[in-house]
């Protein structure tokens, strides 16, 4: 693959830069590069190849070996604004070529209509600032397509009664049923619900070049050694590189999008693998860089003409921060599941996806079956809260238990919440000497009961199929964020948004900033479909708009 | 940087992650060149005091445990490479759990001498406290991490759960499954 990439040397003339090789970049560089651009991809993380992929828990447990380093990039907590933050991991996020969709679980699902127009709908809620999105599904339903047919995902169309409208189905048939969505959908059906095939982006049979998953299960907090995975590493990254016209230049750490005079971007100061700092001078910049470090990057850009931080006139840069909701309830069947064979996740139950008056508060949500725990975690903390943590019993349990458990969970919705933030932490630095991330996150009231709803859900439905026994935790406010959405959201008024409709920064007319901080709200969890949509969707307006003679170069 | 065990679980194997390639290799050379392994860090004696610990841990009865699986191994090549840091803990807990077993059972007594249920008794006594935590945690990683580290021997924590390491399964994966595709 390398040797067919472009290597561009310091006289070249760059016509974007693009900040972060993941979900969004990886896309964004594709679609660019396809249309004739110069293309620099500046990766903090390795360039790492299917190849060197492994099955080791303990190299990749909790996913560290292809994820942020705490150790060199430490972050900070904290609920409120009131108290000093902590140091304490708070968010995880894919540090490689192929960012987060080469370690995610791969639920692809579509938001639905709802999703974008919700605050009209449903009216403001205090303590929020729950807004409608500056574009409806509608809008975005071509790119959905066009994300699924260019990735490779699998599913059924039409399968879930609550789908919004699509105007292709998926290029590939849904994967094998597991037991927990066998459970899935023995529970569902008695209680009337709809548990449908799990749109996922693993690809069940050969398609454009990959062959199909070999259900290895090693497929959350681990890269696909098999490419099955629909990764950007494994599609569309290989795809910007045949080009020509797109260079990804990995461990390359961007600490600076630098400015002239007239307040256009000129290009981006980076730290190399060896620390040394250099200069890439592009036309444009595109930042992609996950919804905390983006706005990090926009606070460590601040200068005499941007005082907030790039691009942060409207003060709301790394503000509106959204995990999702997550609620869950765990139970131990009579037979094995062995879960740990194939993909996490086959059936999906969307019934309560929808806000609901009656429910009395905001929030929705969707639900699976699944058990990813790979042995030591499970032993570690996997058993029951009540089982020992040594000893005989606790020996006769984890071999009663592994293959047995499974999990309902429900994947719900965050409000924006202005307090909810990423900011620079005002002591912490990292191992370059930045200032860190810190983390401002106490779940909206709302929220918590929708998550307490869900768990309730998730007890009716594994009730329903029939366990030998059911147990719960409690539910408490979050402290950690797998999904990092809000922070640079999008809108139509440059007052209350960072970005316009079409992902350029209202403040800087050749800066553009594209992945989950983009989004106005948080959907039911699975956002990376969401964030490929609106990465496609940005592409074609960035490439119509250079066309046209619209972007204007600060060099 | 992370002193308390409570990290070994997450951000303490994060830190750590060039010296587990190079332990991994480590144990691999030494699985290749050895018939029996050989202790690293541990003497004779504090390697079986341990072991003792691990075998209430995950104790053998009708099945193997630590001990068979060679747990030990994997905390000895733990301590000598990428888990150096704790090697202090280990053995100021290993001194201290000395001294309690000579006051509740005798000045000639090591804790490896016990019965199992005194064994149990002492255990219990320091079952909260971090050096505890820290052998449980580190048994467990010897239990079900890949053999090339050194514990997991012959697969056994693996077989204990029913986890199998394969490159390929095919459906049915489990009982539902089966029993949902045969309707």
């Amino acid at each position: 693959m390398t040797h067919e990439q472009a290597t561009f040397d310091a006289k070249t003339e760059i016509d974007f830069v693009i900040i972060g090789a993941g979900a969004a970049g990886g896309i964004i560089a594709k679609e660019l590069s396809a249309a004739g651009f110069r293309i620099v991809v500046l990766e903090q993380g390795p360039y790492m190849k299917e190849q060197e992929f492994e099955h080791d828990e303990l190299k990749y447990m909790r996913q560290r070996a292809i994820t942020n380093d705490y150790k060199r990039q430490p972050n900070t907590f904290r609920a409120t604004e009131k108290e000093t933050a902590k140091l304490q991991p708070a968010i995880i996020y894919g540090r490689q070529v192929g960012g987060g969709t080469v370690h995610f679980t791969a639920n692809y699902w579509r938001f639905h209509e709802i999703d974008f127009i919700e605050r009209s709908r449903w009216g403001s809620i205090a303590g929020s600032g729950f807004a409608d999105w500056p574009i409806t599904y509608a809008e975005l339903e071509p790119y959905y397509t066009k994300t699924e047919w260019d990735l490779g995902v699998s599913g059924l169309a039409g399968a879930s009664p609550f789908d919004p409208p699509r105007s292709k189905p998926y290029p590939l048939p849904p994967l094998p049923i597991k037991s927990s969505g066998a459970l899935a959908e023995r529970g569902a059906k008695k209680l009337g619900w709809h548990a449908f095939p799990a749109p996922m982006a693993i690809i069940s049979q050969p398609y454009r070049g990959r062959s199909a998953c070999l259900h290895c299960g090693f497929c959350e907090y681990f890269g696909c050694e098999a490419k099955a995975k629909s990764s950007t590493l494994a599609t569309v990254i290989r795809e910007a590189e045949k080009t020509g016209l797109c260079e990804i230049r990995p461990n390359s750490c961007v600490r600076k999008i630098e400015v002239n005079k007239a307040g256009l971007v000129t290009g981006v100061t980076y730290f190399d693998e060896g620390g040394r700092e250099h200069f890439q001078s592009a036309k444009a910049v595109v930042l992609c860089a996950n919804g905390a470090e983006t706005p990090r990057l926009l606070f460590l850009s601040k200068s005499s003409l941007f005082p907030n931080g790039l691009a942060n006139s409207s003060g709301k840069a790394g503000k509106y921060l959204m995990f999702n909701g997550h609620a869950q309830a765990s139970a131990l069947f009579e037979h094995p599941l062995n879960e740990f064979k194939s993909v996490p996740v086959s059936r999906v139950i969307h019934d309560f996806y929808d806000s609901d008056p009656r429910r009395g508060f905001y929030g929705g949500g969707g639900m699976d079956m699944r058990f990813v725990s790979y042995p030591m975690n499970f032993a570690l903390r996997g058993l029951p809260p009540d089982a020992p943590k040594w000893g005989p019993q606790y020996k006769a349990m984890l071999r009663e238990h592994f293959t047995r458990t499974v999990h309902a969970s429900g994947h719900t919705t965050s409000l924006p919440v202005e307090t909810n933030s990423i900011s620079l932490d005002p002591h912490v630095k990292d191992a370059w000497g930045l200032p860190v991330v810190r983390v401002t996150y106490k779940d909206h009231a709302e929220d918590m009961k929708t998550m307490q709803f869900f768990q309730a859900r998730c007890k009716e439905l594994l009730e329903a199929a029939g366990p030998r026994k059911i147990w719960t935790r409690e539910l408490r406010n979050q402290t950690f964020g797998f999904h990092l959405l809000g922070t640079c959201r999008m809108g139509n008024d440059s007052r209350n948004s960072v970005v316009d409709k079409y992902h350029r920064a209202h403040d800087v007319s050749n800066l553009f900033i594209c992945d989950g901080s983009s989004f106005v709200t948080s959907g039911r969890g699975q956002p990376t479909c969401t964030i490929q949509a609106l990465a496609y969707r940005a592409s074609d307006h960035i490439i119509r708009m250079a066309k046209t003679g619209d972007i204007k170069s600060g060099i | 940087m992370i002193k308390s065990c409570a990290g070994l679980g997450s951000a303490w194997i994060v830190s750590h992650l060039p010296e587990i390639a190079a332990a991994q290799e480590h144990a691999h050379h030494a699985a290749l060149s050895q018939a029996t392994p050989r202790l690293e860090f541990f003497t004779h004696d504090q390697a079986v005091e341990v072991e003792a610990i691990a075998a209430q841990i995950i104790p053998t009865d009708d099945t193997p445990g630590a001990r068979e699986a060679q747990v030990i191994y994997f905390i000895d090549r733990a301590l000598a490479t990428f888990a150096s840091e704790e090697r202090a803990a280990m053995v100021e807990g290993l001194n201290d759990l000395q001294k309690k077993t000579r006051k509740r059972f005798g000045k000639r007594k090591r804790f490896s001498d016990l019965s199992s249920a005194q064994q149990t008794e002492l255990l219990r006594g320091i079952e909260k406290g971090q050096f505890f935590e820290l052998v449980r945690t580190m048994t467990i990683l010897g239990m079900f991490s890949n053999p090339e580290y050194g514990g997991n021997h012959d697969q056994i924590g693996w077989k204990l759960l029913g986890f199998e390491d394969q490159f390929h399964f095919k459906s049915p994966f489990g009982f539902y499954d089966a029993e949902y595709q045969s309707k």
